[in-house]
Formats: structure tokens, C-alpha cells, sequence
């Protein structure tokens, strides 16, 4: 195998952090394609420029996406990266594995790729980092032999994923990694043939922490909440006080000041409580929340390209989530055929949503408009009325006239 | 040698088989839990039973020999189970605590990191970058190792007044929700792109590309089957790259990061926010790019020194201002950071109350 030599990158060998030249190398020691990765990189270094080409249409037999096609420009000088695929492998639920079944997704990944992997990419699937094209039906039936399926890639949905919720968290309001599993199986078709207009992607967080950075980077945004009471705990509240000035850190930073302490009894107005997790986040042995619990589904996040980058906003603001989760799959079924409908080539949701609005969006779902979905009403007055609107407001009046009593 | 037989839309396996009896059996039934120190948390369960986690940093990019090593390591202390974070690390996870110091001692013994849980830094989301990437304009894992070296106190041992969550996106894809860090470093291109005529029309459809400009600089060329840009309108996003190859737009002398703050993606105190430009361009100065490093270390000590407890970067900002952010820190006001994209009138000073 050739010896690069690679002055640049070797700088990055040293320091305290972990270094991904160092992975590289290793797999390099004994695989050929990650080898010339690593003078393939070395050169990157040198000249400030990349050498991948765009993508191509690389796959396996009866699926349209899990594989990203990579063709390296410098084929001839680096023939170990001439084909340099990714294949998605769809990860377990809060990225939760065993030695046994990682060794043998290394065992088989040593075997037909470079033995580099992303553990994991951002999306959520484990990455398999650079394989050619005639390895690719061989590495899937091995991998889908043994009970792993690809991941997502293209105008389809993208694999799901989530926080790890109920697994460890004490604050999780549903079964992140249930509904998760459950959303992959029920939409194989949708993840695996790219159908859509462009991508959509289903993130789930246990609440409003939203470690899984849904409400950012999710089509559709599935964030813990609940209806219920604050449970507290005077004596932890107490010991608390010991190490942390409740009022200021607490009471004070609380959005809507629903809180008060007077050194003896911590105080929450429940109803005045907008359940944004911070006094819970920070006391969380004197508080936790209770009563209905469910999730907030929002909708429309998205990066810059092309309108510019979205957060989810409300569309839902309360949904039980219990198995078999039949209300949130008809709804996603839902929004699918609107978007399809209305959508042009690579639009996201969200931006099909600012362009026809989101009373079409709203009807067509059959969610109806509430004041929990907006963080302002709108300015400008240039609003549409219907003819169905107008007859309301008529019939209304009328009503108020028998009556004698203004419902506004 | 014959294949084994391939079977498709199975999904992924069911996360039940790898989660360690002590989540099978408290699983939605967990009470509270203590963070002990940036390496190390416990959980502990209804029933009394306690799960210590120790957190280990990862490059991401790893290697299957390595994977082996995490796995010998669960295999030595956890009963073979283990998982990796949201954010790219590895967690050991520990019922017996007896455990806990050997676990610790061993992962010192073979140069692992612990740290990252609670208020301080944990990993930085990256992507691809020269190691893979098509459109990146720089190298995430280069910038992420130059970064983290230079931070690494705060992984490790220090706290800051909150969670400081960093990103690298290598082109304006953001490939990873970049867009609501607390630091994120956005590698850009600076000049507008040229397009190979005689290969568009075999490539590229007409319409797909014109469709893909943020600020319709691209309009057909029908003398040339092909497309023309505005320089005027471009900004070099690169998307039209993106949808057409013969479009060629890097530039190793001009693509260069840029750096925005303030973002969040949690609800806690105030809104999600967006991360927003303050330093609008430093050249790629690869293998460490040490003045992007040291843009980002002045940013989080002045943030260190002055927000308060519990305060993200965006929330200390916002209480201060964003002048007095560019005055404490004192990076340069550039004509960048004003907006002139869509929504620029939201972003504008209504206001004649602000700080000198």
C-alpha cells in the first residue's frame, strides 16, 4: 500500500481532543480505500480545495435512496476513493447498541468498505463511510440477512430519530424511541422511494429541552408536554435553597413569573404556566410535571437554502401519543397529501406553507386555527374573508340581535 | 460463495434487545437525576435503582477498530451495552457502581475523554467536509479538532454560565441544524460562480436551476443553452453548484468562514432562537485555522466572564444588546451583519433606545 506522505493533517494528531486523522489512519493501517482517503485528504489540506464530485444515482435493487453516490475527481491519483459511497444503516432507536451486534456491523463493513464510519451522521443513521459500486448489493444483503435495514436519502422521508426519552430521561412526556421505531416501520415505502417533492424529516423530543434539536432541523417536530400541575416537593425545594438562590435563578428567570419563593414555600400559578422546562431542568428532584401527557407537533423547520432557514411552529398544540399511534400516522398522511399537492420540485413544507398560507394548510389537515400557533397576530390587514366567513359574521349578528348578548 | 438472502423494508432492529436490563425495567419510570461532573451523571429510578452514565468524546469519524474498543470497554463494565449521544459522543452506561471507578480508570488508561454533560461544551455537530463532501468550502473535522483542542478545558473540567453548543456547516447547506448554535462556523464562498456553457445543457435542467437561486440572480441564456448570473443579485450560495455540476464555484483563495452566534433549540426561558453574523469572513487557513479558533475563545470567555447563571449566549446577548456584544468582545461591525435578505425588516433597530 502507498505511503503518503501527510505534514498538514499530521498536525491534526495532536492535541487533547480525539482526532479523526488518527481514525483515519487506523483504518488505513490495512484497508486501501481509506489509505488513499488519507492522501486524498492531505491533498485537500494543501490546496484548500475539495475533489468530490456530485453525487449519481448509486443504489440497491428496489430501493431509490440509503445510498449517497461519491465519486472522488482525483480517481487516477487516489484509485481507493475513484468510488467512495456512503451507505446509510438505519440506527436503533436512541442510538442504543450491544458489542455484539456493532462488532458484527464492523466485522462485515471491514470486509466490503473503507472500516471508516460517522457514529452517527445528522440525520440519525449510522454512516458506513466509503465502499464502490459492486460491493453495494453484497453489503446489504449481509447487513439486511442479519436484521439491518438503510436509512433514507433523496426526496423521501428521512430516517426518523429522537431523543432517548423514557429510556433514561426523567422528562420525557411519551415513548420518543417507541413512536420512532413504530413512524419507521409504518412509512417504509415513503423512506425507502423517494416520493416526495423534496425531503421531509420526523424528529421526536422528549420536551421541551428538545435534545434532538427537532424544532431546528425537523419537517415535523414532535415535542414533549403536558396539561397538568407542577408536583412540588417542598423538601427539595428546600435543599435547593442551600446551594442555589431560587429567586433570582428561578422565580426570576421564569418567562411568564408564575413563581414565587419566600424562603419557605415555592409557589407555582399552574395555569400561567407556559411548561417551558427551565425551573423543572434545574430542580428536577422538587418538580415534575403531571397530569395528560402528549406531545406539541409543530412543523416547517428547515436550513437556508432557499428561503432561508425555519423553526417549526405550532400546528398542534396538544396530541396524545399512545400506541398504536393511529392519530399522529393520519395526520402525517395527511400533510403528506397537501404538500404533494401544492408543492413544486424541492420545496420543503414549510415553504409550501408560507406560499399558500396556513389556512389551506390547516383546512386540509382539519386542525383548526388557535391562538397557540402564532407568536403575534398578523399586522397588515390585508386578510381574505370567504363568502362562508362574511355569512358567519352576518349569522352571528343576527344571533346577537335575538339575544341581546355580543359574542365577539 | 452464495449471498445471504437480502430482505428489504424490515427497518431497523428493535431498540428493546439493546437496552441494559436496568432501562428495560425502569423504563418511563425514572425520578430525577444528579450531575456529578462534566464525565459523569446517575439517574436514579421510582424503584431506587441507579444508572451511571460516563460520557466519552468522539471524533465522530471513527473507525471500526475503534468501535471495538468502545465495545471491549462495555463489554468489560456494562454487560456489552453502551450507546453514542445525539451530539456524537459515546455513553457508557453503569447499574453497579462498584464499577464506576475501574470503568473511569480503564477509559483514562487508553486515552479517552470523559466530560461534556451539564454546563459546559459536549462535542461540536459537524458533517462531511473535504473528507467527503461535494459542495464544502472548508473542512469541518479540521475546524472541529483545532476548536475543541483549543476549548477542551471546557469539556473536561470547566463550566460556563450554560450549555455552549458549537456547529460547523462546510457550505450554507447546514447540514446539521447549525442554524440555532450557540457558536457555529459557516464556511462561505465569496465570489460569484461561473458556468461551463458547452456541458449545461447535457446536465442541468433549465428550470431547476433557476428555481434554486435565493435572490433570482440566475435568468435563462438561450444564445448559450445555458443559464447567466447577475452578479449584482449572487451571493454566492453555491445551491446552484448544488443542482448542477458544470456550475463551478469554489475558490481556494476566497471561500473562508464565517461566524454567527446566539442560537438555541431548547424552550427553557425564551424562544428557539436563530444564530446571527458577526464575524462575516476569515480565510481558510488550513491544517488549524488559528484565527477562527481564537474568534471562537474570545467569544465564549466574554460570554464566560459576563452572562449570568443559567443564561445561553443568544439570552445574554439579548439582555445586553447586541452593541454591547461587539463592544466587549471587540470584534469589528461589518455591513454584513445588517440583513438584506427577505425578512430583513424584522431584524432592523425600531427603536432609538439603545446603548452608546
Amino acid at each position: 500500500m502507498k505511503k503518503y506522505n501527510t505534514p498538514l493533517i499530521d498536525e491534526l494528531e495532536k492535541g487533547p481532543w480525539p482526532s479523526f486523522v488518527t481514525e483515519m489512519k487506523k483504518a488505513g493501517k490495512t484497508n486501501e480505500m481509506s489509505n488513499d482517503a488519507v492522501g486524498h485528504l492531505e491533498k485537500c489540506y494543501s490546496t484548500k480545495l475539495g475533489y468530490w464530485k456530485h453525487g449519481g444515482i448509486v443504489g440497491v435493487l428496489g430501493y431509490g435512496g440509503g445510498v449517497i453516490g461519491r465519486y472522488s475527481e482525483l480517481g487516477e491519483e487516489f484509485p481507493g476513493v475513484a468510488h467512495f459511497h456512503t451507505v446509510r444503516l438505519n440506527q436503533p432507536s436512541g442510538f442504543y447498541y450491544t458489542s455484539k451486534a456493532l462488532r458484527e456491523i464492523c466485522d462485515i463493513w471491514d470486509k466490503y468498505g473503507s472500516g471508516l464510519t460517522n457514529m452517527h451522521g445528522s440525520t440519525g443513521d449510522l454512516v458506513l463511510l466509503g465502499t464502490k459500486t459492486d460491493a453495494l448489493e453484497t453489503i446489504f444483503a449481509e447487513y439486511s440477512s442479519r436484521g439491518w435495514d438503510l436509512g433514507s436519502s433523496g426526496s423521501a422521508l428521512r430516517t426518523p430519530s429522537c431523543c432517548l426519552g423514557q429510556s433514561r430521561c426523567e422528562w420525557a412526556n411519551y415513548d420518543t424511541m417507541g413512536l420512532t421505531y413504530a413512524l419507521t416501520q409504518e412509512f417504509q415505502d415513503e423512506i425507502h422511494r423517494p416520493m416526495f417533492s423534496y425531503k421531509f424529516k420526523i424528529k421526536s423530543a422528549g420536551c421541551a429541552c428538545d435534545c434532538v434539536a427537532s424544532i431546528a432541523r425537523a419537517d415535523m417536530s414532535i415535542i414533549g408536554t403536558w396539561k397538568g400541575d407542577i408536583l412540588i416537593d417542598q423538601a427539595e425545594v428546600k435543599n435547593y435553597a442551600k446551594t442555589m438562590d431560587i429567586n433570582s435563578e428561578i422565580v426570576g428567570m421564569c418567562p411568564t413569573q408564575c413563581m414565587s419563593f419566600d424562603g419557605k414555600e415555592l409557589k407555582i400559578n399552574n395555569k400561567e404556566c407556559s411548561r417551558c422546562m427551565h425551573c423543572i431542568a434545574k430542580m428536577t428532584k422538587a418538580l415534575k410535571p403531571s397530569g395528560e401527557r402528549g406531545a406539541t407537533i409543530l412543523i416547517g423547520s428547515k436550513a437556508p437554502i432557499v428561503v432561508g432557514s425555519l423553526l417549526s411552529w405550532v400546528i398542534v398544540p396538544f396530541i396524545k401519543v399512545e400506541e398504536p399511534y393511529t392519530e399522529l400516522k393520519d395526520l402525517i398522511r395527511k400533510i403528506w397529501d397537501w404538500w404533494d399537492e401544492n408543492a413544486k420540485p424541492r420545496e420543503r413544507i414549510g415553504e409550501v406553507i408560507e406560499m399558500k398560507g396556513m389556512r389551506s394548510f390547516l383546512e386540509a389537515i382539519g386542525v383548526p386555527a388557535q391562538p397557540q400557533q402564532i407568536k403575534e397576530p398578523r399586522k397588515d390587514p390585508f386578510m381574505f374573508y370567504t363568502e362562508e366567513d362574511v355569512a358567519s359574521y352576518k349569522a352571528k349578528e343576527a344571533e346577537e340581535k335575538k339575544t341581546g348578548v355580543y359574542k365577539f | 460463495m452464495a449471498l445471504p438472502q437480502r430482505k428489504t423494508d424490515i427497518g431497523p432492529p428493535h431498540f428493546e434487545q439493546f437496552l441494559p436490563p436496568v432501562i428495560k425495567k425502569n423504563y418511563g419510570k425514572w425520578k430525577y437525576h444528579e450531575v456529578i461532573n462534566n464525565g459523569s451523571m446517575v439517574h436514579v429510578a421510582e424503584s431506587g435503582d441507579k444508572l451511571w452514565t460516563v460520557r466519552v468524546a468522539s471524533p465522530r469519524l471513527i473507525a471500526t477498530d475503534t468501535i471495538r474498543e468502545h465495545c471491549d470497554i462495555a463489554d468489560k463494565y456494562c454487560d456489552g451495552f453502551f450507546r453514542y449521544t445525539t451530539r456524537n459522543n459515546v455513553e457508557f452506561l453503569v447499574s453497579d457502581e462498584s464499577k464506576l471507578e475501574p470503568l473511569k480508570k480503564d477509559l483514562a488508561a487508553r486515552g479517552f475523554k470523559t466530560g461534556g454533560i451539564g454546563p459546559c461544551i459536549s462535542n461540536v455537530v459537524h458533517t462531511q467536509g473535504w473528507v467527503h463532501c461535494h459542495s464544502a468550502c472548508t473542512d469541518a473535522s479540521g475546524l472541529v479538532k483545532s476548536t475543541m483542542d483549543e476549548l477542551y478545558d471546557y469539556f473536561e473540567t470547566k463550566t460556563l454560565p450554560n450549555k455552549l453548543r458549537l456547529a460547523v456547516a462546510c457550505c450554507v447547506n447546514m447540514c446539521g441544524a447549525v442554524h440555532c448554535s450557540d457558536i457555529a462556523l459557516v464556511a462561505v464562498h465569496t465570489k460569484v460562480p461561473t458556468v461551463k456553457h458547452d456541458l449545461f445543457k447535457n446536465m442541468c435542467e433549465l428550470p431547476t436551476v433557476i428555481g434554486s437561486c435565493p435572490t433570482r440572480a440566475i435568468s435563462p441564456d438561450p444564445a448559450n443553452k445555458s443559464v447567466k448570473i447577475n452578479p449584482d443579485k449572487c451571493m454566492y450560495c453555491g445551491n446552484c453548484f448544488t443542482v448542477c455540476p458544470p456550475i463551478s464555484i469554489k475558490d481556494a483563495e476566497r471561500d473562508g468562514v464565517a461566524i454567527v452566534v446566539g442560537g438555541k433549540v431548547s424552550s427553557l426561558r425564551t424562544n428557539p432562537k436563530f444564530s446571527k453574523l458577526v464575524i462575516p469572513y476569515i480565510s481558510n487557513e488550513p491544517p488549524r485555522w488559528p484565527k477562527v479558533v481564537a474568534a471562537v475563545k474570545l467569544i465564549v470567555e466574554v460570554y464566560a466572564a459576563n452572562a449570568r447563571k443559567h443564561e445561553r449566549m443568544g439570552e445574554w446577548i439579548e439582555r445586553i444588546g447586541w452593541e454591547r456584544f461587539f463592544s466587549l468582545t471587540g470584534i469589528e461591525f461589518t455591513v454584513q451583519s445588517i440583513d438584506d435578505f427577505t425578512f430583513m425588516r424584522d431584524t432592523l433597530r425600531t427603536s432609538p433606545a439603545f446603548k452608546w
